[in-house]
């Protein structure tokens, strides 16, 4: 019984939350990933790009809501997530176009691409700003919970409590959805090949005959729908506050450097290994150690770091792969 | 940038001239709204460009990027802290020792570990080096806590934190620059050597984590309770010394000057005229230091590393050297700013302003120009303290043809962002058209 309360205890607290972060930061690693392999740079701006594609969900749902359209027990965002990618993605054109085709043309040195898209997040930092101000907005309606936990002890007469959020599924779900649909687009179709043909090797891609223009172009769109993705199922999950977005960038970029930058696959192993890492060694053990090792009260938390870590244990991560394993958990491109 | 750096002719003119400009805008703004106003400006955009200075050593004269000019700059702060405040009564005596013991076994596990790792060899290896550390991180706890305990409750409403040496404020400028220093060290350690996109990264990172540890440990600095009164540095008077003595109010009388207004305007001057002779000093330190071989060689290795590693330069050491240098000036300014604030609040770091804006300085002004970085130092603070007072005019005549409503407001309500926009837009059109910035290296 003990160890049943303590599997529910560990399951609540940390197995459920982590694996929604866990995909959230996956998808946000995923397009870090892409733009690094084709374009060959490190996007400061992803960050920003995913506050700004929620922001741009957030109106859109509130203009739904605003014209009595609801999506029932699901939440109103995800009615509003495809019209967000879309002008997200076209924001990212945009971008494209203005901005980093020039470095492209004069064939920049990756450290100066990296330094235009900090100027990139200044721009968006303030586009999000004026579309959506900088107050903490939550945005989740619906159903709030799949299990609560008055309806977990009627079904099980458990003490320990488990809840299970709605937005925790509908991460998960969405989040396998959009992984599948991307592994099948980048391994199946013609343009999907391609963009891999030029992120293994650029000149041999370019001499078969591969439009760079267009691996470029469909390369941003897909990073500025994850992006969207990401940051709206984040927000969904926790609440949107744009800075909070900003400060994501380092355990995306962690989760994207610990599976091998490069790699999707390690992206999505990155994600998971980053925000198990987080939320396990922030977790006050306390009471699963209560339930575990009978007669025994622990006078603290039992908790590793204080919750307020939480970006040490990313960076920690990042530097030990980058020490012992400079490639990643799963092969990744260095340069 | 770094690939494609050739000196080019410019008009021996251009530097006299930008500096006349800033200097016009600083004394327009004196006549417009005041000196305090305008004195405040110079002295926050001198240290700006202190920390320009900084960062264009890197950026400029090694093309290394540190996006965690704020965790160094916090940390320098740190220095007035620990060096020139009061020491707390009971403090050291109470909770030293114990603090002191965990970091020693926290050390001596770290030493351990990497001793392990370095001399066996096969599976033990992992499995010894996890169990070093697993072990040596409970015993640092367990030392470690009930010291932070009793040094919290020493008065906590008004200390609660080991408190200083008491030592003059001056010392701790140098102190800072030296805990910049050493962190710096730490990160190049690991980062440097690899890709460059990686130093930001692990700097971006250690940035937070410096930021984490100041908001978080109330026995170091109070943490979120903030430290007040930090004594000032040695010539630097008090306003209200002044406003108390008789001859200062008699001479500023005879002047025909408002005694409170002249006591807060000479506090200013005397710190101005500190910051000036640390910048000049680090000027003539940098400009010598770059005309000899060591500097001919630091550039050498930035225009082509692969062409400088051949000829047996050792690339990952020069790196890590001009990283920890200009790490310790950004630690220099971060003292420096504590000192002119006379508090430490860790909440108020934030990346935009000081990472990014940085940034923006050094580029905007000229990377690789020690004159560019003041320049761009104290005219991109300027434009950014100005686009904050001139955000709300231009949105309102923006906002002047729309109707009264939900939407005007939230166009006038978005007016203080407008000094992000104005700082992106100006990064990437220097970036875009004059990569070189306003004052290019000679």
């Amino acid at each position: 019984m003990e160890l049943i309360n303590a599997l529910v205890a560990v399951t609540n607290y940390v197995i459920i939350p982590a694996t929604a972060y866990g995909a959230q930061l996956a998808l946000g690693a995923l397009g870090v990933t892409l733009i690094y392999s084709i374009l060959r740079f490190s996007n400061f701006a992803h960050g920003d790009t995913m506050a700004f594609g929620t922001g741009v969900v957030i109106l859109i749902t509130w203009g739904f809501q605003a014209m009595g359209i609801s999506f029932g027990p699901l939440p109103t965002a995800l009615l509003a997530l495809p019209f967000g990618i879309v002008i997200t993605s076209a924001l990212m054109l945009g971008t494209d176009k203005v901005v980093y085709q020039y470095y492209r043309k004069v064939r920049a040195a990756p450290v100066v691409m990296v330094m235009v898209s900090v100027g990139v997040m200044f721009v968006m930092n303030a586009l999000t700003r004026f579309l959506i101000g900088v107050d903490q907005i939550n945005f989740d309606d619906g159903t709030r919970f799949v299990i609560n936990a008055r309806q977990w002890r009627d079904m099980t007469g458990l003490s320990e409590p488990l809840t299970l959020r709605s937005t925790q599924v509908i991460t998960v779900v969405t989040a396998i959805i959009t992984v599948a649909a991307l592994f099948w687009f980048l391994g199946k179709t013609r343009t999907g090949k391609s963009m891999r043909a030029f992120s293994d090797n650029e000149d041999l891609a370019l001499l078969s005959g591969i439009d760079p223009n267009k691996v470029v172009a469909v390369t941003w769109i897909i990073t500025g729908a994850l992006a969207t993705i990401a940051g709206t199922l984040y927000g969904l999950d926790k609440s949107f506050k744009a800075f909070t977005y900003f400060q994501l960038l380092l355990p995306i970029f962690a989760s994207a450097i610990v599976g091998g930058i490069g790699n999707p696959v390690g992206a999505i192993a990155g994600g998971f290994v980053i925000s198990f890492s987080e939320v396990g060694l922030t977790y006050a053990w306390k009471k699963v150690a209560t339930y575990l090792i009978p007669n025994w009260e622990p006078d603290g938390l039992v908790q590793l770091l204080s919750t307020d870590y939480k970006y040490a244990v990313s960076f920690t991560i990042l530097i030990l792969v980058l020490i012992f394993k400079p490639t990643g958990l799963f092969k990744g491109k260095i340069v | 940038m770094s690939s494609n750096r050739q000196a080019g002719e410019t008009s021996r003119l251009r530097a006299p001239l930008f500096f006349a400009i800033m200097a016009a805008l600083i004394l327009l703004e004196g006549f417009t709204s005041g000196w305090n106003s305008a004195l405040g400006i110079l002295n926050m955009g001198l240290l700006s460009a202190i920390m320009a200075l900084g960062v264009n050593m890197q950026w400029g004269y090694a093309g290394l990027f540190n996006a965690g000019a704020m965790g160094f700059l916090a940390l320098g702060g740190l220095a007035p802290v620990l060096i020139s405040m009061p020491p707390t009564p009971g403090a050291f005596s109470g909770g030293g020792p114990g603090i002191m013991a965990a970091f020693f076994v926290a050390i001596v596990a770290v030493l351990a570990a990497v001793w392990i790792w370095r001399n066996l060899r096969g599976k033990t290896r992992g499995l010894a080096v996890t169990a070093v550390l697993i072990v040596g991180f409970f015993t640092y706890r367990w030392l470690f806590d009930p010291a932070v305990e009793v040094i919290e409750a020493i008065n906590p409403s008004a200390q609660g934190n080991l408190g200083g040496l008491g030592l003059p404020t001056l010392i701790s400028w140098p102190v800072g620059a030296v805990l910049a220093a050493g962190a710096a060290w730490l990160v190049g350690k690991t980062a440097l050597g690899l890709r460059s996109d990686y130093l930001a990264i692990a700097t971006l990172g250690i940035a937070e984590i410096i930021v984490a540890i100041l908001k978080n440990e109330q026995w170091l600095d109070r943490g979120v309770l903030n430290v007040n009164g930090i004594p000032r540095p040695w010539p630097v008077p008090y306003e209200i010394d002044l406003q108390n003595s008789p001859d200062f109010v008699a001479q500023m009388q005879s002047w025909g000057f408002d005694p409170q207004l002249g006591s807060t305007i000479v506090v200013k001057l005397a710190f101005l005229v500190l910051f000036v002779i640390v910048i000049l000093a680090l000027i003539w330190l940098t400009e010598m230091s770059l005309k000899s071989p060591w500097g001919r060689m630091m550039r050498a290795i930035r225009d082509n590393e692969i062409s400088a590693a051949a000829m047996g330069k050792n690339v990952t050491r020069r790196h890590l050297q001009i990283f920890v240098l200009g790490s310790a000036v950004i630690g220099l300014a971060g003292a420096m700013m504590i000192s002119l604030d006379g508090q430490m609040t860790p909440t108020s770091y934030n990346p935009l302003r000081y990472t990014f804006l940085i940034l923006v300085m050094v580029i905007v002004g000229g990377s690789g120009n020690n004159w560019g970085s003041i320049l761009g130092g104290v005219l991109i603070w300027y434009v950014w303290v100005k686009a904050g007072d001139w955000g709300p005019d231009i949105m309102g005549a923006l906002a002047a043809p729309f109707p009264d409503g939900g939407f005007k407001d939230h166009l006038i309500q978005s007016a203080p962002h407008m000094r992000m926009l104005v700082m992106g837009i100006i990064l990437l059109m220097v970036l875009r058209f004059s990569p070189r910035g306003l004052l290019p290296e000679k």
